[in-house]
């Protein structure tokens, strides 16, 4: 059984498609088989919501009169500073950026209430932000200060686009040491207090395409509730990460570089957030399409909580100190258990990413693609390390 | 018959033994959940309290007539299912399982009697979907 991108786009067209969520592909398989499951269903859509640091927008500001060059200049918005190294009118804004007078971790552990996801998110949510712009003056835009209140509608362009997300597979974080540790894999307790994990497993992208057969560059995606495109590896994406026999990485590896119009986005699925002692950053709404091409696309579709397994990794020396240390693996199903077992210890497990929320970004696409408002896209390219089916 | 509540002293009376009145002269078993009392500020004290229907109603008497406050425990902390994601970091360092994770939904569950107010979630809570009144 082979199918093409044209010919499911066609079905799409005609109302005749059928897509099923990566959750829901995994009892048909067991109920069908591979094989006429893979004939039966086009599409099977993932979903993941969790925060991804390496997010980020890039805004053009509609000039003032008269002009002011931002670029070489000095940016903010809402006192968060924003990157202004390009032309006169295009700025980026980070979503760890902190305002100057945040304390940080000096008064530890910080708390990071406001940074540049959360102008992001005051900026979905309908409200304004202040801009305040400082420049040195040319002969061509001599204006040197500049102070306005923008709302999204307001910029030229906003445009979301984050240089790493969707990391497959991640680790589970615990920690060793004799006290509280505040990491971005959230609160974690002393003597193994805790164990936190951060993946929508059976629902999460690139774990249920393990071996990157139909995710490349130029593939559309739902990104923060709207369309958006791969454009490229994710930075930190490792093309050859060693694999189980069911193709899954056992290690963190590929990831992806996003683009989207913000304008077209909701703060439903994109969100700021605060790590304590850590520092601020964005939770992404991320769904890809998997085209059922082939069998093997159908069959890897459908691995369950139960076959994803994650490194256990100690937060407290082993990850910041880059040593080697061993706690064993543990799969997505014991995790959601709430329980885990490490080092004979019973550790309660917390996750980062929502599941329920990953749910409804799968439903949600399933649905724009059986309404003929989502259409799939060929790749231009596969990612390093990969082959298109 | 059992009672969790927050007893509230007004700075005069940091110096009364609570405690030991409940104990010797109602009969009640204290079992303090969390305290915090300063020099010269309001201190407060989460307890549960058992004994019988008869002590507690003279346990609340006495703490009315010397001027504490005793409320019960609900609105100590409060949740915001709106700012709430789901992500269920906090269930892993809830002592109490008063914070949970529904199997099926997969959707965080607040069970405000099982909660002692130890404030453990609000610093594993990236959203401040829980906050302290206490």
């Amino acid at each position: 059984m082979t199918r093409t991108i044209e010919e499911i786009n066609a079905k799409i067209k005609a109302g005749k498609v059928v897509v099923y969520t990566a959750e829901e592909v995994i009892g048909l398989v067991r109920e069908k088989g591979v094989s006429q499951a893979a004939r039966e269903v086009d599409v099977v859509t993932t979903g993941t919501f969790g925060p991804m640091c390496s997010s980020g927008a890039y805004f053009n500001i509609k000039q003032s009169t008269p002009k002011i060059k931002c670029g070489g200049g000095r940016v903010t918005f809402n006192g968060v500073p924003v990157y202004a190294g390009w032309a006169a009118a295009d700025l980026y804004l980070g979503c760890s950026a902190l305002p100057d007078e945040d304390p940080r971790n000096a008064v530890y552990p910080g708390l990071f209430k406001y940074g540049g996801a959360h102008i992001i998110e005051d900026l979905l949510s309908g409200r304004k932000v202040k801009l305040v712009a400082q420049a040195y003056g040319t002969d061509c835009y001599p204006r040197k200060e500049y102070t306005t209140e923008l709302g999204l509608e307001d910029f030229n362009n906003a445009v979301l686009f984050n240089p790493r997300n969707g990391y497959q597979l991640y680790n589970v974080a615990v920690n060793l040491s004799e006290r509280t540790i505040y990491t971005y894999m959230g609160v974690l307790r002393p003597r193994l207090g805790n164990a936190n994990y951060s993946t929508a497993g059976a629902l999460s992208p690139l774990l249920k395409d393990p071996e990157l057969r139909t995710v490349g560059l130029g593939s559309r995606v739902f990104l923060g509730g709207a369309e958006g495109y791969v454009v490229w590896p994710g930075t930190q994406h490792v093309p050859s990460p060693p694999r189980a026999e069911n193709g899954l990485p056992l290690t963190p590896s590929a990831t992806l570089a996003l683009i989207g119009d913000l304008k077209q986005m909701s703060p439903r699925f994109l969100r700021a957030a605060s790590f304590t002692g850590y520092g601020a950053t964005l939770a992404v709404g991320l769904g890809l399409p998997i085209p059922v091409l082939d069998e093997q696309v159908m069959a890897q579709a459908a691995i369950s909580d139960e076959e994803i397994t994650y490194p256990i990794i100690d937060y407290s020396e082993a990850y910041p100190l880059a040593r080697p240390g061993d706690l064993g693996r543990v799969s997505m199903a014991e995790l959601m258990s709430g329980q885990i077992e490490v080092s004979g210890k019973k550790v309660p497990t917390g996750c980062l990413a929502s599941r329920a929320r990953a749910r409804e970004v799968a439903l949600e696409l399933k649905q724009r693609i059986k309404d003929g408002r989502f259409h799939l896209t060929q790749p231009v390219a596969p990612l390093p390390g990969a082959e298109l089916a | 018959m059992k009672k969790k509540l927050v007893i509230s002293f007004p700075p005069r009376l940091i110096q009364e033994p609570v405690t030991y009145h409940l104990i010797r002269d109602y009969n009640l078993q204290v079992n303090i959940l969390r305290a915090t009392v300063r020099p010269r500020e309001r201190g407060r004290m989460v307890v549960e309290l058992m004994g019988d229907k008869k002590d507690l109603d003279r346990a609340f008497e006495y703490m009315e007539d010397v001027g504490l406050q005793a409320d019960p425990l609900v609105q100590e902390m409060r949740y915001y299912p709106e700012r709430c994601v789901h992500c269920t970091a906090c269930t892993a360092v809830c002592p109490t399982e008063a914070l949970t994770v529904d199997p099926q939904s997969r959707e965080l569950i607040f069970e405000a009697s099982h909660c002692i107010i130890c404030e453990s979630c609000i610093a594993a809570c990236p959203y401040s979907a829980i906050e302290s009144q206490f």
